[in-house]
């Protein structure tokens, strides 16, 4: 198949969009706002991002599907949706951003933001190694400078850094991986890798190539032992780049990994139903989600900072994900999709009432949170709903999730096989998790505020979007057939 | 069509209503709940009019829910159920009627209340075991939010107490029914279903789901020894929520027992039959001799409704049919006792003279104070011994003679527990409520010194209420037997049955 420019265009105009809408928000910026506030630079910034997220969007939808270009990109149902549901998540957090406290550059911040974006629904495509690393870099990079926005504050410049150098050695580690596979197989396109790899088996040097990936996906969806970086990076960087750290790019990242996995290294995955020891990619996701359902249970229970204590509950879902990219194989990615996107939703809900709250005072312990519910009802009631949706209450979309992926896990050989034993453990571990969770809603709906801590006022749009959400996750939770019912 | 669901949506309508309702005066949001509270009772009072009993669910509602999972949307009542949703709209109205007085915050509170009630009424309505679970879980979570924030006495440990036990128990619950659905092959969540994929498990791993499933919950219903948070909670929440907490609530977690983990695993219920059994027992008699040394009023309710909730877990783990339907009059019978003893001791007793401690009240002579809340008290006390011509006689009576058919060691014992029953309510109505003015050493003014408020209407009326419900059902018995009886014919009841026979 001789590979077609113009199908490739047109398969990349939601791509084409996002970066249009980036450099004319730029130029619009330098030229005819230059002089005005920067909060009024940022909402003109932002609404211009929006109609470029939204034409993506619209795009990414209606657009073409199947295998692009050779088979460097594939656009089938996963792809789309992850696609459509990262540019939602995107506009999303727009719409937080709206209400949050601009940046000192927002134009530039904007336009990262939607770099980042470009740089995520890339990575649902991608079935060749090049692109795969190019777009994981794009959006990695994009998402470092987002941490370190804030240059009032030295926490953002540390966030940063820890992001980024934790992000470039795991970038080494996939890189290496990468040329160890092309070495071995001789090709960077998924399909092909898959036919050598059935044809060689257990190859010990594929096995260290595949270990290097692990370590880089990982990274890449904080789950333990790779995590170190999450809290860090969710406390400093402004609260509106944390919302997409940990939404958008832990979906695009679950997306990616789950079909580079699947996809190119399917033969190699090793005992997926059974206890019994043999060379695999299923036994070291399984310890690292035994890992993370642990260290992001129990260490959330410890935390007084808000935005630690999503980290950790971040970390703790990255290990019932991981069950999801496990019986990805068997269950098809209908789990995996329904609960990384609910989840998405849920955290840049509850990031977004943390920027909102912000403008109340100090946000970061989880006692600022004390009489949400008199100084914003709004606020308050949208946090419940996030919050309770984190924690897997019905009939909320978190619930479903959850649901979802461990019946799919239990249908890998039951409790005879790791994921179903991993299943088991993460329900039990649900109930330590609603500790940590009610510690916040209590702040929020039953003490009373501070005294001197006055209302909150919250932008219209803002608002739309907190509402919009926390919409979403209930029509979700009540109606998943219509997420479930996609693949 | 069924008008039974209609007390869900209604009940969660009114939530959303009082919610609004409550941003421009306590008055509306009090009124708005007594409607939808109210209305919701006489739909399902209505609805139990029209209900020809039978053996096996009805079904109300059925449609496809989540298809990929094999979820249905299944709503079905029997006589069981349809007891249990009678029994909440009562203690729904009561409730609400027993809470005229909150005033901070009444729309959220009446919106939390209702959310409840609704969750209540659609666990008994659930023929789906996992929209039973959903359901249950809605239930749940209010819960916290009602002790924390309108509690009192420690409110926040025993909020986040009762919280915790209900959810890992109901997470319990969630691994049993995910396993038995996802290795067994079910391809759906349906009582039935569920039971034949369980059927084709090993004893071993039945008898592990059925101990997962059972215990989880039996928590909810305060089993002994997982039974500590109900005092504390009982004791923490606010009036209107401790009358659900041991009116219905506690019931949840005994109906889940009933209707869910039975059926499952039959043959893991002849496994845990003895030990569930025994526990029953135990609780009955530990949780009667604690309630004997309580200084607190409220205690010594709380741990009577952990010692009756053991004669329903008692009925439910001997299983014959005498003793069965006994545990479902049980749990109708303590609703109504319970919800009144707790609405006598927090609403009327404890908002007016602030305090529970027995050596306190002893030095006021409520029976002169409040001569209505020592009238209702001394009633509802009688009826929590059983005495005939109160609901817990015919109750009580019969899950005595049903185990003791299987298992006279157990009836034995538990006939113990009656007597000790009889002992803490005697205790508390003679020191709570008559102590008189003779009492040495109290710390509160001397008795006639002290101005209470007089008992509201409202007060009266819901108290009548539960009252009534009591007598009625003392005196006849068979209003609720001739619905249980049939609905015990079922063929997943009488498999359980069947399987710990004698």
């Amino acid at each position: 198949m001789s590979p077609s420019y113009l199908e490739l265009f047109l398969a990349l105009r939601p791509e084409t969009s996002l970066l249009a809408g980036a450099l004319v928000a730029l130029g619009l910026d330098l030229t005819l706002f230059r002089r005005r506030s920067n909060g009024e630079r940022l909402r003109r910034a932002l609404l211009v991002a929006a109609v470029a997220v939204a034409a993506a969007g619209l795009c990414a939808f209606l657009g073409a599907r199947g295998p692009v270009f050779g088979g460097v990109l594939v656009l089938d149902r996963f792809a789309v949706a992850t696609r459509v549901s990262v540019l939602a998540l995107t506009l999303l957090t727009l719409g937080v951003a709206w209400g949050a406290a601009p940046p000192s550059q927002p134009a530039e911040y904007v336009a990262v933001m939607l770099f980042a974006a470009t740089g995520l629904i890339l990575m649902a495509a991608a079935q060749q190694l090049l692109l795969v690393f190019l777009s994981l870099e794009l959006a990695s990079l994009s998402l470092y400078v987002l941490a370190g926005f804030d240059r009032a504050r030295p926490e953002s410049a540390e966030a940063a850094l820890k992001y980024f150098l934790f992000g470039a050695m795991a970038a080494a580690f996939l890189l290496f991986g990468f040329s160890l596979v092309y070495g071995v197989t001789g090709s960077i396109e998924l399909p092909r890798i898959a036919e050598q790899v059935s044809l060689r088996g257990p190859d010990p040097l594929l096995m260290v190539a595949l270990v290097m990936v692990l370590v880089a996906f990982g990274f890449k969806v904080a789950a333990a032992p790779f995590h170190l970086w999450a809290p860090d990076v969710y406390q400093g960087a402004p609260a509106t780049s944390a919302a997409l750290i940990a939404s958008a790019s832990k979906l695009a990242g679950f997306t990616l990994f789950g079909r580079l996995l699947w996809t190119g290294f399917g033969a190699a995955a090793g005992p997926v139903g059974s206890l019994a020891w043999g060379p695999g990619w299923v036994p070291v996701l399984s310890a690292m989600a035994l890992a993370s359902l642990l260290l992001g249970n129990f260490a959330a229970l410890a935390q007084s900072n808000v935005r630690r204590l999503l980290a950790y509950s971040a970390i703790a879902h990255a290990g019932a994900l991981l069950l999801g990219v496990i019986s990805l194989g068997s269950s098809g990615p209908a789990p995996l999709f329904y609960y990384a996107s609910t989840y998405g939703l849920a955290t840049v809900g509850a990031f977004g009432v943390i920027a909102a709250a912000e403008r109340g005072g100090r946000c970061q312990e989880i006692s600022d949170l004390a009489g949400l519910h008199r100084r914003s009802p709004l606020l308050a009631g949208c946090l419940t709903v996030f919050i309770l949706s984190l924690a897997g209450i019905p009939p909320l979309a978190g619930f479903v999730g959850k649901l979802a992926v461990f019946s799919a896990a239990l249908h890998l050989g039951g409790i005879a096989g790791p994921a179903g034993l991993l299943a088991i453990l993460a329900i039990a571990l649900s109930a330590v998790a609603l500790y940590y969770y009610l510690i916040v809603l209590k702040q929020a709906l039953v003490a009373a505020p501070a005294p001197g801590a006055g209302r909150i006022a919250v932008p219209r749009v803002t608002a739309l979007a907190l509402l919009a959400t926390a919409g979403l996750i209930v029509w979700f939770g009540v109606d998943p057939a219509q997420l479930l019912g996609l693949f | 069509m069924s008008l039974l669901p209609w007390t869900i949506y209604l009940s969660l309508a009114g939530a959303v209503l009082a919610l609004a309702g409550g941003r421009r005066s306590p008055g509306a949001a009090r009124w708005t709940a007594l409607l939808t509270a109210s209305g919701a009772w006489i739909l399902a009072l209505l609805g139990a009019s029209r209900f020809i009993p039978g053996p096996g669910l009805q079904t109300l509602v059925d449609l496809s829910w989540m298809p990929s999972l094999g979820v249905r949307y299944h709503l079905a009542a029997d006589g069981i159920s349809l007891t249990l949703v009678v029994l909440t709209g009562l203690a729904a109205t009561a409730g609400v009627l027993f809470s005229w007085n909150v005033g901070e915050r009444a729309g959220e509170f009446f919106a939390l209340f209702l959310t409840l009630v609704a969750g209540v009424y659609g666990v008994f309505l659930s023929a789906d075991a996992l929209l039973f679970f959903v359901f249950y879980e809605v239930a749940i979570v209010p819960k916290y939010f009602l002790i924390a924030s309108w509690g009192s006495t420690n409110r926040e440990y025993g909020a986040m107490k009762l919280a915790l036990y209900s959810f890992a128990g109901s997470s319990m619950v969630l691994a049993g029914l995910l396993w038995v659905y996802a290795v067994g092959g079910g391809h759906g969540f349906g009582f039935a279903e569920l039971s034949q994929a369980a059927a084709g498990l090993s004893r071993h791993q039945q008898i592990v789901i059925f101990a997962l499933v059972f215990f989880g919950f039996a928590t909810l219903a305060g089993i002994f020894p997982l039974h500590t948070w109900a005092p504390t909670g009982h004791v923490a929440a606010p009036t209107a929520a401790s009358m659900l907490l041991a009116g219905v609530v506690m019931k949840l977690g005994a109906y889940g027992c009933l209707r869910v983990a039975l059926p499952l695993s039959p043959l893991g219920f002849a496994y845990w039959h003895a030990t569930i059994g025994w526990l029953a027992v135990v609780g009955i008699v530990y949780a009667g001799l604690v309630a004997l040394m309580q200084e607190d009023l409220k205690f010594v309710i709380g741990y009577s409704s952990v010692s009756h909730m053991g004669f329903v877990m008692l009925g439910i783990a001997a299983a014959t049919p005498l003793a069965v339907s006994g545990a479902v009059l049980q749990m109708f019978s303590h609703g109504v006792i319970a919800g009144l003893l707790f609405a006598v001791v927090g609403r009327m007793v404890y908002d007016r003279t602030h305090t529970r401690k027995l050596a306190e009240l002893r030095a006021m002579p409520i029976y002169r104070l409040l001569p209505f809340a020592a009238a209702a008290f001394v009633i509802a006390g009688v009826a929590s011994m059983g005495l005939p011509g109160f609901s817990g006689f015919p109750a009580e009576l019969s899950i005595l003679i049903g185990t003791w058919k299987g298992a006279p060691a157990w009836a034995a014992v538990a006939a113990l527990g009656v007597l000790v029953a009889a002992a803490f309510t005697l205790r508390a109505i003679a020191l709570g409520f008559f102590g008189g003015t003779e009492a040495p050493g109290a710390a509160a003014p001397r008795g006639q010194a002290i101005q209470l408020e007089p008992i509201t209407l409202a007060e009266k009326a819901g108290a009548l209420l539960l009252i009534g419900a009591t007598v009625l059902i003392g005196l006849k018995p068979d209003l609720l037997l001739d619905w249980i009886n049939p609905a015990l014919q079922s063929p997943l009841l009488q498999a359980a049955m069947k399987a710990v026979a004698p």
